[in-house]
């Protein structure tokens, strides 16, 4: 055969690729890194389903209303144990402890430009408890009801309101309560102008906003970037930034390739080796907070092995915390065997358990299985869940203990929790509001039946103990704050030693951010991550 | 080659042949138009069951994990999911002729809008794609048959290995290293730089087309230089297949008589090969490049995921993930509108090639 056509083709061929290069590398020489105004956040936030304050309740989202929302009051920004107003001037509380009178702020101003009275504060809380979307129970908690609402929480003046709560809360409750998104205030006017067949604007307000934060929503797109530019109209000080931009990336790998390159100014989920990779880099430093967040594993008591208290307790000597807490959450968590976050009132830091094999036999054998059982583990497949379950499955093989890992999508493994039908599960649990009563979830059980109406952690493990769920009760009601914090301490001792709960660590929340980015702190929760407060150089 | 001059034959327009040939065309038509009906309701009645089979329960996209028993069940009802399955079925196939494809979970507009959106971004990704493993994987195909068993050949063959069983994930992360964070020729994730995200006018979707037509030829750069890794990827992908199916329809075709007549008669050899060989190899490679096209079309996941692309097959895997079943249908219909107009292409394609098969 001749030879002369596949010359020309290696010479097309040639020719063709490197043009092709000689293309790319002229393209992306002249982009520089993120524009000077603005800051870049690479962040996973697929689990945002609306930005409606009376109904988000997932953490990106948290985020985004922290920032562009105002509420009655705040966590201090400089102090997170602190409470401080924020369009609220100042609040008494009546003697009897259940009417709280607050005054607001003069000449404050929405993102709109409508003014900010009485009326729309009024008017957010009692439409958050009207929709009764997921995060109204924080409200409603304190008795009101769809009914009720309008009588109880009322403006009674263009800047005085006054809510009335059914039973005599600890001041601290409440007040903390009302930090939570769903009391943030939105514009009435422009919310109402928006509503369609009595909806209270919540279609529009999906994907709408109607805030008076320090920043304003401009557009959020699913899975692809949220933009927040500066509220001129904000009362306090202005961000120094016109707009920060938040950018969809999952990848921790991705991340940080971004950042290292300078086209993101934060990367906010990153995996321990990609921050340990980052800290020999000078132009970036990283930040960390802990949070309200805790991991578990949790016994199922209608299986009739872990309904033996020798069992839990065997379980709970199986868990190798060191090794756990040295290398599978190394920078990303802590270790805590407790049902409360360090940060909340009543957080205890005692740690009885360690790994101990021969403890946890004699336990087994004492419950009449001296050789151990089979069970099964269900696990949502992300780190550090997987790493820390296949750990535990060795460590509990060694005292005969044979766990099946049965591993799923987030949303497949928690339809099974929820239904009751696992073994053992391993997740985590985040603070619905700054406040202990939130985790008492992991006591509180009054009915134990399938059908049961309120369904909180103790009851998806079928686990009902009466004195704990009373003493977190009291604990709500108990205004002494010292006395309150005993309360939460003794409900931690007595659940450390019988709970069918493995408390694993609490959550810290990192970040890497470019050397030139000044101001960025990470909160207790997800909605204290603000943004507000970050100038670039 | 001439056209048979069919007309003479009938005694009177529109009669006869004609007449039947038109028949058969409408009879044809009215065929292909039952077998896409019935396409689409096997695909929404396969995706609609096993979406709610899936131990995925669709009420906790919404409320989320903290919502107590009671919401759920509320939600539960007003979402219509304590009603019967062929009930549900039957509503949301009623929905769906009205045009109501229904609102996405987690973006909260309708998913007609997400999809509207996410398409234009694959199909950019795509087309480029596939541009480049037709416009790589042609020649090569080509060049490795008439160099059978020399260095070429095993050169092509190496990389269709690679292309096989190399995980797109990894090479994408390995030429995101190199080339964007390392050699910094190229852009990064994304579709776009962040200085053009809100300057560049969002028209048809397709960035580059917009970008052109603005006159940004900055932005059309910068889009360019985003695009051009992905793409590489999946045209490199695509390249393994297509050099691999050309350089076998090019063997068959080289031991045709006509070619050993052609060379006989003295035509060159590029003109045996590139004119007669090739032409007649094209007419099953359009159904291959087609298909891949339509592989490509359909989401490709992984190289979505790792270039952060906002485009289709993310957005069905993150709705999957999630039990967003009304994103999911929606998506699963958009795929099977790919599938079946590309299919129809490659007929007719394939029908002008060969003429043969046009009388059938």
């Amino acid at each position: 055969m001749r030879t002369l056509s596949p010359v020309l083709n290696r010479r097309i061929l040639v020719a063709a690729a490197a043009s092709a290069l000689v293309l790319a590398a002229g393209m992306h020489s002249a982009v520089a890194a993120t524009p000077k105004d603005t800051l870049v956040v690479a962040f996973g936030f697929d689990d945002i389903i609306t930005m409606d304050p009376a109904e988000a309740f997932e953490l990106s989202a948290g985020e985004i209303m922290g920032n562009t929302y105002d509420r009655l009051v705040r966590l201090d920004p400089a102090d997170s144990s602190k409470l401080v107003g924020d369009v609220a001037k100042a609040w008494t509380i009546s003697p009897d402890g259940k009417t709280y009178t607050f005054e607001l702020k003069p000449g404050l101003k929405f993102a709109s430009g409508n003014p900010l009275t009485a009326e729309d504060v009024a008017y957010s809380l009692q439409r958050a408890v009207m929709l009764d979307k997921s995060p109204a129970f924080i409200l409603t908690q304190f008795g009101f009801g769809k009914d009720s609402v309008k009588d109880k929480i009322k403006a009674t003046g263009p800047l005085t309101l006054t809510m009335e709560t059914d039973k005599a809360y600890a001041p601290s409750f409440v007040l903390n309560c009302l930090t939570a998104n769903v009391g943030a205030i939105v514009d009435k006017k422009l919310v109402a102008s928006h509503e369609k067949d009595g909806d209270w604007g919540y279609a529009w307000m999906k994907t709408g906003y109607a805030g008076s934060g320090p920043l304003k929503l401009r557009e959020w797109r699913a899975n692809e970037v949220i933009t927040l530019e500066r509220n001129d109209n904000y009362y306090g000080p202005k961000m120094p930034l016109a707009r920060v931009l938040y950018r969809h990336v999952k990848e921790s790998a991705t991340q940080r390739l971004l950042l290292e390159k300078g086209d993101i100014d934060i990367a906010r989920n990153l995996a321990p080796q990609d921050l340990a990779a980052l800290a020999s880099n000078k132009d970036v430093k990283t930040t960390s907070a802990p949070k309200g967040t805790v991991y578990y594993i949790s016994l199922n008591q209608k299986n009739p092995n872990l309904a033996k208290p020798e069992v839990r307790e065997a379980l709970k000597w199986l868990v190798d915390y060191s090794a756990i807490g040295d290398t599978l959450i190394k920078n990303i968590g802590v270790i805590d065997q407790n049902f409360m976050p360090v940060g909340l009132l009543g957080a205890s830091t005692e740690m009885p358990y360690k790994l101990d094999v021969d403890k946890a036999k004699a336990l087994l054998t004492k419950a009449g299985l001296p050789n151990g059982f089979k069970v099964t583990i269900d696990m949502r497949t992300i780190q550090p869940v997987q790493g820390i379950t296949e750990s535990f499955q060795q460590t509990a093989k060694r005292a005969g203990i044979d766990i099946e890992i049965i591993p799923g999508d987030g949303k497949q493994v928690l339809t099974k929790y929820r239904a009751r039908t696992h073994d053992m599960y391993i997740g985590q649990w985040g603070a619905d509001y700054w406040d202990p009563h939130t985790n008492a979830t992991f006591v509180q059980n009054s009915d134990n039946s399938d059908d049961a109406k309120a369904k909180p952690l103790a009851w998806r493990n079928a686990w009902i103990v009466p004195a704990l769920d009373k003493m977190a009760d009291a604990a709500v009601l108990e205004r002494d704050t010292a006395k309150r914090k005993k309360m939460y301490e003794d409900m931690q001792a007595e659940f450390r030693k019988t709970s069918p709960f493995i408390m694993l660590f609490q959550q810290t929340e990192v970040a890497a951010v470019r050397s030139n980015v000044d101001g960025f702190k990470l909160g207790p929760t997800f909605d204290t991550n603000y943004m507000f407060l970050v100038s670039k150089k | 080659m001439p056209k048979p001059k069919l007309s003479v034959s009938s005694p009177l327009p529109g009669a006869g042949p004609a007449r039947n040939r038109r028949l058969r065309a409408l009879r044809n038509a009215g065929r292909f138009l039952v077998v896409i009906l019935l396409t689409y309701l096997g695909l929404l009645a396969v995706t609609f069951f096993i979406g709610r089979v899936m131990p995925i329960d669709p009420v906790l996209a919404i409320v989320g994990d903290r919502a107590s028993g009671e919401l759920v069940a509320r939600v539960r009802e007003e979402m219509g999911f304590n009603k019967p399955l062929y009930e549900q079925f039957v509503i949301y196939i009623g929905k769906i002729l009205r045009g109501d494809f229904g609102t996405s979970v987690l973006s909260s507009h309708p998913v007609m809008d997400d999809i509207r959106r996410a398409f234009p971004a694959t199909l950019e990704l795509a087309t480029l794609g596939i541009l480049i493993g037709v416009g790589f994987g042609v020649p090569l195909g080509v060049w490795a048959a008439v160099r059978q068993g020399r260095w070429v050949d095993q050169i092509v063959r190496v990389m269709g290995l690679i292309g096989y069983s190399v995980p797109i994930f990894w090479l994408g992360l390995m030429a995101l290293v190199l080339f964007y964070a390392r050699l910094g020729w190229v852009g990064g994730p994304g579709r776009v730089d962040v200085v053009y995200e809100y300057t560049l006018a969002n028209v048809s979707g397709l960035l580059l087309l917009d970008a052109a037509m603005a006159g940004q030829w900055d932005a059309f750069a910068n889009v360019l230089s985003h695009l051009i890794l992905p793409a590489s990827l999946l045209g490199y992908f695509s390249l393994a297949y297509i050099s691999r199916m050309t350089r076998s329809f090019m063997l068959h075709e080289l031991s045709q008589e006509y070619v050993v007549a052609a060379r006989a008669k003295g035509l060159s050899e590029a003109r045996i090969i590139w004119r007669h060989a090739l032409r007649n190899a094209m007419v099953p490679l359009v159904t291959v490049i087609t298909l891949s096209y339509a592989g490509l079309l359909e989401g490709s996941v992984l190289t979505e995921a790792v270039f952060a692309w906002p485009g289709l097959g993310l957005y069905i895997t993150n709705s999957l993930q999630n039990a967003d079943m009304n994103a999911v249908l929606g998506g699963t219909i958009a795929v099977g509108s790919v599938y079946i107009g590309l299919n129809l292409l490659s007929d007719v394609l394939y029908r002008t090639l060969d003429p043969r098969t046009r009388s059938r």
